[in-house]
């Protein structure tokens, strides 16, 4: 009774096991032809991603004392300049670094201090000063703030994540169908729905964005028959088969985006990252995930194909991790990490923001990399230059209380 | 009252069960409690955690023997992997869910889920994926109507927890284990403190994020911790895949946590601190608020809350004592349902709508999946979510249609769907749901209609 074509069930079956999960704004009624043309996808890193393993400052004198055997080998790294590289999993970002659409900021942090997960995931993604300081995301409020008119928000992914929540109703799609059931019965419910504030729009946009979702899905045809048969060469074939997943969820979010009414605005997450305990160096658990967020990446990039130039990905993470290594192979919850910047909008140049070092007098409470810039400032930066986004609004209603937080310039 | 009581309370209604409890709904509840007990097993005779444990380790030996001998032909390790966790971990969830679908005591499982989703172990992690289920029948269900001491301690102490959360390695720098590692030459093999456990105790399972304490607390906490962890395959038989004290590698010396220091002790050490945690004030308030959010509302009134509070704390936090004030509080009892069901509970209540129960797995892990909460794996230590917000985004939404249609499909042909309605809503099923059901075009519409009906959805 149930209909899948068989590229959405694939997806589902994929998306689960990777713990991915997309978001998407639709595109707000900018003034400005050329504007409404970008694009920004966020990809939040749920867990504390090591920014230490992700742009390893291997010429930083301390940094392979502290990592002892998870440090990233520099003859292994992939360099980006006299201090800095990439992990050696991130080959496609480093391709496009030497091209000048990829960027890190090192030492980056959300304003929260507590290290903890669901804190500093709210903090990060609501957009507030402190924890529970708001109850949307920001996201969300940023396409208010840019005069939108029609939005049209669609979710990826069985649950809804905080960054794009609000006062704007989301609409949400995951891969799998709908099935053809009794065409009466969307109408029933919908009118035993009427006036019910949770599912009466839960409904009306879910319905909505099948239609959408289908054409999408079927514009990518041809690469959902690309993952792996399954078991094929143990765990290689498995990462190698997360790897087409990745790959092939990144070109069916750029196909959606590509569309004439396509969303303009994407969040995904990646889930994953919280490597306490034997998370490995130039191979091993991190770089597992590393491989399949490059494929992620990858994927967006040739999908979005001419849109590519209008394109920035901004990846971020709640919290980095603890300097040193700790008893277990792994590290704990940290402050500092790195945020990643992609995509052919951005200008090229140097790390973002100031690199603290990993000097003992230079660490966070003795433990962790000392964040030097406020996640909220490159979001802001990103946010006003190109998406246009008011600036007070973006220092009031996007972030709240936020004016003395500056916006990075020069970055798109 | 009655409608109250089975759905919002318990699971759902299953045929003729409202008209069973409507003379004396909170009796019915009261009667659920079984302080010594504890909660239904769903099994008679399980799998242990041990068991388990051992052929996990068996296992990982078998794939490095493999790679040694380059024969992987015959002993695909992801083979042999995917086999474990679908065998084991498919029997548990099945045998949970039947429980639910069809027990008579429904408070009597909800209030067991709570305290499983309370201390979440999740099947996401590999060398956890088969233990989830033997850790909600030995760690959860005896304790549920307990002392929270008791729990939090059984909960702590299980192998499942201390592997999920990394405490199983932590060894004290400090200690003889620690300081004949120190020694070695690969430093790969020296060892050291994890301090994810202690800080997801005191951030989850006691005090709450907001309780007080500082990063140094959790250091600390991590180093009174060090030595709780689980026999391996070097141990003797009796003690692989269980907990085990392993003295020296416990942190030597005093701790201070919270501002009160504990003397050294090693296994007491730990227990004492455990002790102090579970009838912390900040932990009365930190449970007493979830457990209200999850029985009646996602922002609970500040009464209920504190009315459980004062049960918790004159009773030392016993658990029984709390539940009777849950079932107690005018506040639960409100008409208005606030709750939106989870995925399970949908599943579940829609089964005990039918009188029916699943049959197989693939009943239930799919559809789960789709709707977000796929089986025994939670994304975080900090559990599913309590938010409607979080389950009833509109692609979930959609999902449910799908999947009622399809139950429908398969179990309307000998219903009588304005029966069912009665049955599973009684007082609390509207007048137009009442009527769309009746007017439906076919049995499969009319019972997919019910299932999806904003009252149904809702609990």
């Amino acid at each position: 009774m149930t209909r899948f074509t068989p590229s959405r069930r694939a997806l589902l079956a994929a998306a689960g096991g990777l713990g991915l999960s997309v978001g998407f704004i639709g595109r707000a009624a900018f003034a400005d032809e050329a504007v409404g043309r970008r694009k920004l996808i966020t990809i939040v890193a749920r867990g504390g991603m090591d920014g230490l393993s992700v742009s390893p400052p291997v010429g930083d004198p301390d940094y392979a004392g502290l990592r002892g055997r998870i440090a990233i080998p520099a003859e292994a790294a992939l360099k980006l300049d006299g201090t800095f590289a990439l992990h050696p999993a991130l080959a496609g970002v480093h391709a496009l670094a030497l091209k000048g659409q990829a960027r890190i900021a090192p030492a980056i942090a959300s304003p929260d201090r507590a290290r903890s997960h669901f804190e500093a995931q709210d903090v990060l993604e609501s957009g507030g000063a402190v924890v529970y300081g708001t109850a949307s995301g920001f996201l969300n409020r940023a396409l208010r703030a840019a005069g939108g008119r029609t939005i049209e928000a669609l979710s990826v992914g069985a649950t809804a994540p905080l960054i794009l929540r609000g006062p704007v109703q989301t609409a949400s799609w995951s891969p799998g169908a709908v099935g053809e059931g009794s065409p009466r019965l969307p109408g029933i419910l919908a009118d035993l729905y009427a006036g019910d504030p949770l599912l009466a729009p839960a409904l009306a946009s879910g319905l909505e964005t099948e239609a959408m979702a289908a054409t999408a899905t079927v514009s990518q045809t041809g690469m959902g028959g690309g993952m792996a048969a399954p078991g094929q060469g143990g765990v290689a074939g498995f990462v190698r088969q997360g790897q087409a997943t990745a790959r092939t969820l990144g070109k069916t979010v750029a196909g959606f985006m590509t569309q004439p009414d396509g969303p303009q605005i994407v969040a995904i997450s990646v889930d994953g990252w919280d490597t306490h305990a034997n998370q490995g160096a130039a191979e091993g658990q991190l770089a597992t995930r590393l491989l399949y967020l490059d494929a992620l990446i990858s994927g967006l990039n040739d999908g979005l194909g001419d849109s590519w130039e209008d394109t920035v990905v901004v990846v971020a993470t709640e919290f980095g991790r603890t300097a040193r290594i700790n008893g277990t192979g792994g590290t704990d919850h940290g402050t500092g990490s790195t945020a990643l910047l992609l995509g052919g909008a951005l200008k090229p140049g140097g790390i973002i923001g100031d690199w603290p070092t990993l000097r003992s007098e230079a660490l966070f409470e003795n433990r962790d990399t000392r964040p030097t810039l406020d996640m909220r400032g490159l979001f802001k930066g990103v946010l006003a230059d190109h998406l246009g986004i008011d600036r007070a609004a973006l220092d009031s209603v996007v972030f709240p209380g936020s004016a003395d937080v500056r916006a990075v310039a020069g970055v798109v | 009252m009655s409608a109250i009581a089975v759905t919002r309370f318990g699971l759902g209604a299953r045929p003729g069960e409202l008209a069973d409890v409507a003379a004396d709904p909170a009796g019915w509840l009261r009667g659920q409690i079984r302080p010594a007990e504890g909660a239904d097993q769903p099994q008679a005779a399980p799998e242990t955690a041990m068991t388990r444990l051992q052929a996990f380790r068996e296992y990982r030996a078998d794939v490095a023997a493999a790679r040694r001998e380059g024969d992987t032909a015959d002993r695909d390790p992801v083979q042999i992997a995917a086999r474990m966790l679908r065998e084991g971990t498919a029997v548990d969830f099945l045998a949970r869910a039947r429980l639910a679908a069809t027990t008579p005591a429904g408070f009597r499982e909800r209030w067991t889920l709570f305290w499983a989703n309370h201390f979440t172990v999740s099947a996401v992690k590999l060398i956890t994926a088969t233990v989830v289920g033997p850790f909600e029948q030995e760690a959860i269900r005896p304790h549920v109507f307990g002392r929270f001491e008791d729990l939090l301690v059984a909960s702590t102490a299980h192998p499942a927890m201390l592997l999920y959360l990394d405490q199983a390695q932590s060894v004290g720098p400090g200690s003889p284990a620690g300081q004949f590692l120190k020694r070695r030459p690969r430093p790969a093999l020296r060892g050291g403190i994890n301090e994810n456990l202690a800080r997801e105790i005191l951030e989850l399972h006691t005090v709450g994020v907001d309780g007080g304490y500082s990063q140094g607390d959790v250091t600390e906490f991590a180093r009174a911790l060090t030595g709780w962890s689980v026999g391996g395959l070097r141990e003797a038989p009796a003690q692989q895949g269980a907990f085990l004290f392993r003295a020296n590698a416990h942190e030597p010396g005093a701790r201070t946590i919270m501002g009160k220091t504990y003397r050294p002790g090693g296994l007491d050490q730990t227990g004492a601190v455990l002790k102090d945690l579970a009838v912390h004030p900040a932990t009365a308030r930190h449970v007493c608020t979830k457990i209200a959010r999850h029985f009646v509302a996602d922002d609970p009134p500040p009464s209920l809350v504190a009315r459980l509070e004062a049960a918790w704390t004159a009773s030392g936090g016993h658990l029984t004592r709390v539940a009777e004030a849950l079932i107690s509080a005018p506040e639960a009892w409100e008409p208005a349902p606030r709750k939106f069901k989870t995925p399970y509970e949908f599943l579940i209540s829609s089964w005990r709508a039918i009188g029916g129960q699943p049959a197989a797995i693939e009943h239930l892990a799919p559809p789960l999946r789709a709707m977000g909460q796929q089986a025994f794996s939670p994304p975080s230590p900090k559990g599913w979510s309590e938010e409607a917000m979080t389950w009833a985004a509109p692609d979930a939404i959609i999902k449910r249609m799908g999947w009622s249609e399809g139950f429908s499909a398969v179990v309307a042909a000998d219903l009588d769907p304005n029966a069912i309605a009665a049955g599973a809503l009684g007082a609390r099923l509207g007048e137009p749901v009442r009527k769309a059901v009746a007017r439906a075009e076919s049995r499969q519409e009319a019972l997919s209609i019910l299932l999806m009906s904003p009252e149904f959805q809702r609990r």
